[in-house]
């Protein structure tokens, strides 16, 4: 498991450039160019289970779903950052992929230290240090939980229907 | 206790009597915006389709412009995608290749109005606060979803309350004062927030209004909202909408507010926001003389009559610096028309500007206008970001019509209180 770090206001054009967004709409078309204009290095060596670590306003910009449809499907466990743009936001909610917003553990962070996470009791182990991230509220668990937005809205118009 | 006007809304759409920030409501939108991206929206959620059908006709609003004219087989491909779905669905609110660019489309047509709640998938759908509205970005899933179903979760922001004090100086536009308050707070400065701007707002014309909602997404803000005036309601008059026809809502007087910013109109200059981040702004005293190889006027933003008459009058009877790319990019059809008719296009095309179809063309960097690494463009578009132009290695400046116009002519960027001594 690596941790991939990064700074602040990671903005959607870095994590996947805007000039493909209408050429490129499939996890297959978009894996490539993942953060090509951050870090080139990124797309060739992700591996799953790896972690991002950034600093805040992760995924600002426009609303393109593709970096985050991009890191889920790479197998990114969970991007932790200082804090996250609200469209990214929902965005990966929608797409099941784990954010976590927690400074403390971005900054108690150094090369090297052992990272584990623990999702089920909401905690975070960085080195020596554990840190608990808030549970997100029912409404929004219930989307993650069906496993993303649109799998949600399946269950509801089936139910709907009957 | 009083209520700022995001709690207001969203308790009226939530179906809530009160509300307070943090809470999520379930609220159906009056209207949801899509541009090119409605193909794979579309493509998202064919099965579902066929089953439940579309949640309603009306809700929809398509409006392509984002690669227009199509500037490859897969994006003619995916508008035709859109114009069948449209004719299958029978949808209301369609808009083919050449009304313009989404957002000024969806106002000028009177889609969006005083007291709704629109979504789209794209972020700048935050722009319709200028004229009263509750409306922010959402991505292309939630769009898809949003058709079958016509509703979604909202969480009720907390609200940024941004008070402009006295008036603009000379050569300072909307524009310029949206970047300053960029700068002052970062961009993650309202991050989740609704941003509610109040104050000596009757000197801004919905144009300007415009220009400031617009960017509120590049501070982070949910919404960015301008309370109903006298201004709002000659502009909606003048578009043909009556006053019958909406419902404003305004903050409470006494609403409590989770900031309170002040902002003295009279100290701010124009500024340009340098690479790459749209927070990094100076004013333009630091940064005049780059050398620079395009010039982008227009967009979203500022594609408006308004802004191409501040480059017309810089521009008229010159020429741009020969080193130099004038590009013209009006907002929509009738505002190219518009220009025309005033005879502003005329000028800016005899200054050297070469006009794009009305639409997003350069400012996303997927065609017309991509810069060349080590180039450098000034633009009166909203993002600077790296690559954002299609090229990783050139830079983009933002700024006025005015500073953009005056550094056209320079082949510099340029001070344009300097082309406004007549």
């Amino acid at each position: 498991m690596k941790v991939w770090r990064y700074g602040d206001n990671i903005n959607t054009d870095r994590l996947f450039p805007g000039k493909y967004t209408y050429t490129c709409s499939t996890a297959e078309e978009i894996k490539p160019h993942l953060l090509e204009d951050l870090d080139p290095l990124f797309a060739k060596n992700v591996k799953e289970g790896d972690l991002i670590f950034a600093g805040k306003n992760f995924g600002c910009g426009s609303s393109r779903e593709q970096p985050v449809i991009g890191l889920k499907a790479v197998g990114i466990a969970a991007v932790v950052a200082g804090s996250f743009a609200r469209i990214f936001y929902r965005s990966a909610i929608n797409q099941g992929l784990l954010l976590l917003e927690c400074p403390e553990a971005v900054s108690a962070y150094h090369e090297g230290d052992t990272v584990s996470l623990d999702v089920k009791n909401g905690t975070i182990m960085v080195g020596s240090k554990t840190f608990t991230f808030p549970k997100l509220p029912p409404e929004i668990l219930a989307i993650r939980d069906a496993g993303g937005l649109l799998a949600y809205t399946r269950e509801k118009l089936k139910k709907r229907k009957k | 206790m009083g209520k700022t006007f995001a709690e207001k809304i969203l308790a009226k759409y939530g179906h809530e009597k009160t509300v307070v920030p943090g809470q999520i409501v379930t609220a159906k939108p009056d209207h949801l915006l899509m541009h090119d991206n409605a193909a794979p929206i579309v493509s998202k959620i064919t099965a579902e389709l066929k089953e439940y059908g579309i949640a309603n006709r009306d809700l929809p609003i398509i409006v392509l412009d984002h690669v227009i004219p199509a500037a490859a087989e897969k994006n003619a491909a995916q508008h035709k995608q859109i114009r069948e779905f449209v004719k299958a669905y029978k949808l209301k609110h369609f808009y083919d290749v050449g009304y313009g660019v989404c957002h000024q489309i969806v106002v000028e047509k009177g889609l969006a109005l005083p007291g709704m709640v629109l979504l789209g998938s794209d972020s700048h759908t935050c722009s319709y606060g200028a004229v009263g509205a509750f409306s922010t970005g959402i991505d292309r899933t939630e769009a898809a979803a949003l058709l079958l179903t016509g509703e979604t979760w909202l969480k009720v922001p907390q609200s940024i309350k941004m008070m402009l004090r006295g008036p603009l100086q000379k050569g300072v536009t909307a524009k310029d004062v949206i970047l300053y308050i960029i700068g002052d707070v970062s961009a993650s400065g309202a991050d989740y927030c609704s941003v509610e701007f109040h104050g000596d707002v009757k000197q801004l014309s919905v144009d300007d209004r415009f220009t400031i909602a617009n960017m509120g997404v590049e501070m982070g803000a949910k919404n960015a909202f301008f309370a109903v005036d006298t201004i709002t309601t000659k502009y909606l008059s003048s578009i043909g909408i009556k006053k019958t026809q909406y419902k404003p809502i305004s903050p409470d007087a006494d609403a409590t507010y989770d900031r309170e910013l002040v902002y003295n109109l009279r100290e701010i200059p124009p500024v340009v926001s340098v690479p790459h981040g749209v927070d990094n702004v100076k004013p333009v005293t630091e940064v005049e003389g780059i050398d620079i190889q395009q010039c982008l006027l227009g967009t979203c933003t500022n594609g408006r009559l308004s802004d191409f008459q501040i480059a017309a009058k810089i521009l008229k009877g010159k020429h741009v610096d020969p080193r130099v790319r004038l590009l013209v990019l009006p907002a929509s059809r009738q505002v190219y028309l518009d220009a025309v008719k005033a005879g502003v296009m005329e000028t800016l095309v005899k200054a050297g500007g070469t006009v794009l179809p009305p639409g997003c063309g350069p400012c996303l960097g997927a065609h017309q206008g991509v810069l060349a690494p080590g180039e450098r463009c000034i633009s009166t578009s909203n993002r600077n970001f790296k690559g954002r132009m299609g090229c990783a290695d050139a830079e983009i400046y933002l700024a006025s019509p005015a500073t953009v116009a005056a550094s056209a002519l320079h082949g510099r960027i340029t001070d344009p209180r300097k082309e406004m001594r007549r």
